[in-house]
């Protein structure tokens, strides 16, 4: 008998769960950085178009597969998955859907760590007289583990373990106690938090508290719409790739959290409202925010440069400072708002991991609520050291890549091969109709039999073989040199193995020889991870054999 | 950048409004919120 006996509060709770759960620190520092790279105002075409044809039908699909495994007592991808087809070698698919939210979830709380720490900073004025160079310098000192303003030794790694704790001891409450209470919280903050720094980004007066720009000037520069990146196939890749990473799917927490909704109760709408929910934060109050911000203060010219290195860098190097033009007392509001809004968008994914390992436990294994979170809590801490350690050394980006880029898409195809042509697309348009509160169009039938998957497939394709500088023209006239950015590539360690032939600097080539040390050791650790969690659920199936449950 | 935005808030909007609306199940249903209700113990006619 399973020790699971969770249940969510009530439906705009497990809305408001589901929406915190794709709403994270992407939708405010990655969105605004792609649409600037990608075509400016263009980009949102391709990026609605792959929301209505990928991220719908995969949200669909996700949570009706969730709901399914549910009914036979199943809350986590390797049983969910399990249940859908009498192929044993499904439920193996289904540790990504465990492993996934293992791996991101141990970066993930150091980002989110970030963010607890610069409430305070902000709080305390730590940026207060601090010149822009002032500002970046302390930011690299912390992820340094260097010297703290506060006195507190080790300051991103007593975070880490506070961000940690909390994460622990709100799981250990249940979802209905924990996770839906943090959502309900966190999420109307989150928003209220936005629309007050959008506000500000949209009312930017060149010359006013040291403003070179108006607001309009950032704004047109992240939508004027540059048609002609319109037709590449980059641009619609990129587009893609925001999709997967906006709405957490392809990680198995959506199945986890709609494993706890009966058949009889809707889906469909649910799906579509917290989906519509995480692209109003995103189209809305992410593109509203860094870019308009921060062009009105740098110019275009500097934020271009700024960009190409992400948005982790304008969020905690660049921001603070332009904060604090606003006054020390706005200033400290501004910073409160800005990182308790990114805290809130992170706490509610990152709780979001931590159920899927928590219902596994508690299905296979008997485990009790409070053990299971406890442990989650000991992995990610083990897992995620390495990347507070190490994070000069690539082991953060190398967790991002293959558990939060790669390990999504992939997990993401075979789920919607298993759901449409496996399990098959008569009963599973059953599954997303059964108690539906509003009519599916029947289009989506096509879409998510044909489209979804194709798309699906050119995503993965697309991303191993990416050709040189993303020119596609020149790859299919015969021409094809692999990108660096290319899955064969990264996994092969070209740019790096490149960097090491060309340094003649000792100091760099001992660095990077670190470097390529520490990436390859990452991997071999996210294989170990992988297949210790494929022996546990081979351990459960055999459990399951000998109870007489299979 | 207008009518994209308008879009996109009119239609977060409006999901959230049908599910605010949306009429309540019998139970037992999936949420703990209204299970001391005795009025809806029943099911519908």
């Amino acid at each position: 008998m399973s020790a699971n006996k969770e249940s969510w509060g009530s439906r705009v709770g497990l809305i408001l769960a589901m929406a915190g759960n794709a709403v994270g620190l992407g939708n405010f520092l990655r969105f605004p950085v792609q649409a600037v790279q990608n075509g400016g105002g263009a980009f949102i075409i391709p990026y609605l178009v792959c929301f209505l044809v990928m991220g719908i039908p995969l949200l669909w699909i996700e949570w009706s597969m969730g709901r399914f495994g549910g009914k036979f007592g199943h809350h986590s991808t390797p049983f969910i998955l399990d249940t859908m087809h009498k192929n044993r070698l499904w439920k193996y698919i289904g540790v990504f859907g465990i492993w996934t939210n293992i791996a991101v979830a141990s970066y993930y709380c150091y980002i989110e760590s970030w963010t607890l720490s610069y409430v305070l900073h902000s709080v305390l004025g730590t940026f207060n007289g601090m010149d822009q160079e002032a500002v970046a310098a302390f930011f690299n000192t912390y992820v340094s583990i260097g010297e703290s303003t506060l006195g507190i030794p080790l300051e991103a790694i007593v975070f880490y373990v506070l961000c940690l704790l909390l994460n622990t001891w709100i799981l250990s409450k249940g979802l209905a106690g924990g996770v839906e209470r943090v959502a309900k919280i966190g999420m109307p903050l989150l928003i209220l938090f936005g629309i007050f720094l959008a506000y500000k980004g949209f009312t930017i007066t060149a010359g006013e508290a040291g403003a070179i720009n108006d607001s309009s000037v950032g704004l047109n520069f992240l939508w004027t719409p540059d048609y002609t990146q319109l037709w590449s196939p980059t641009v619609w890749l990129a587009a893609a790739g925001q999709i997967f990473f906006t709405l957490s799917v392809g990680m198995g927490t959506i199945h986890c959290y709609a494993s706890y909704v009966r058949s009889k109760d809707d889906i469909a709408l649910s799906a579509m409202s917290a989906g519509w929910m995480n692209e109003f934060v995103e189209v809305v109050l992410g593109a509203s925010i860094l870019i308009p911000i921060s062009i009105g203060y740098l110019g275009i010219e500097r934020v271009s440069e700024l960009v190409a290195s992400g948005g982790l860098g304008l969020a905690f190097k660049t921001l603070p400072f332009l904060f604090t033009q606003w006054g020390p007392i706005l200033g400290a509001v501004a910073g409160v708002m800005w990182f308790g809004l990114l805290f809130f968008a992170g706490i509610t994914s990152s709780l979001a991991m931590g159920t899927p390992w928590m219902g596994f436990l508690q299905d296979e294994f008997n485990w009790g609520r409070k053990s299971a979170a406890w442990s989650f809590g000991l992995v990610v801490f083990l897992l995620g050291m390495p990347t507070v350690l190490f994070f000069h050394y690539g082991v953060f980006d190398e967790y991002d890549y293959w558990a939060g880029t790669v390990s999504l898409v992939v997990f993401a195809l075979l789920e919607s091969i298993l759901f449409a042509w496996v399990f098959g697309m008569k009963k599973g348009w059953r599954e997303i109709m059964s108690g539906s509160d509003i009519q599916v169009p029947k289009i989506y039938k096509f879409i998510i039999k044909f489209v979804t998957p194709l798309l699906l497939l050119w995503v993965f394709i697309g991303s191993l073989i990416t050709p040189k500088g993303g020119d596609w023209g020149a790859a299919f006239s015969g021409e094809w040199i692999l990108d660096d950015s290319s899955i064969i590539n990264k996994l092969k360690n070209t740019s790096l193995k490149r960097q090491l032939a060309e340094a003649t600097d000792p100091a760099l080539i001992t660095q990077l020889q670190d470097t390529l040390f520490f990436v390859n050791a990452s991997r071999i650790l996210l294989v170990v991870v992988f297949l210790s969690i494929a022996a546990m659920v081979y351990m459960a199936y055999k459990k399951r054999v000998r109870e007489g449950r299979i | 950048m207008l009518t994209t935005m308008s879009l996109v808030t009119g239609l977060t909007i409006y999901f959230f409004y049908r599910v605010l609306n949306a009429p309540p199940r019998p139970e037992p249903d999936s949420y703990l919120d209204n299970d001391d209700e005795v009025e809806r113990q029943a099911p519908r006619a």
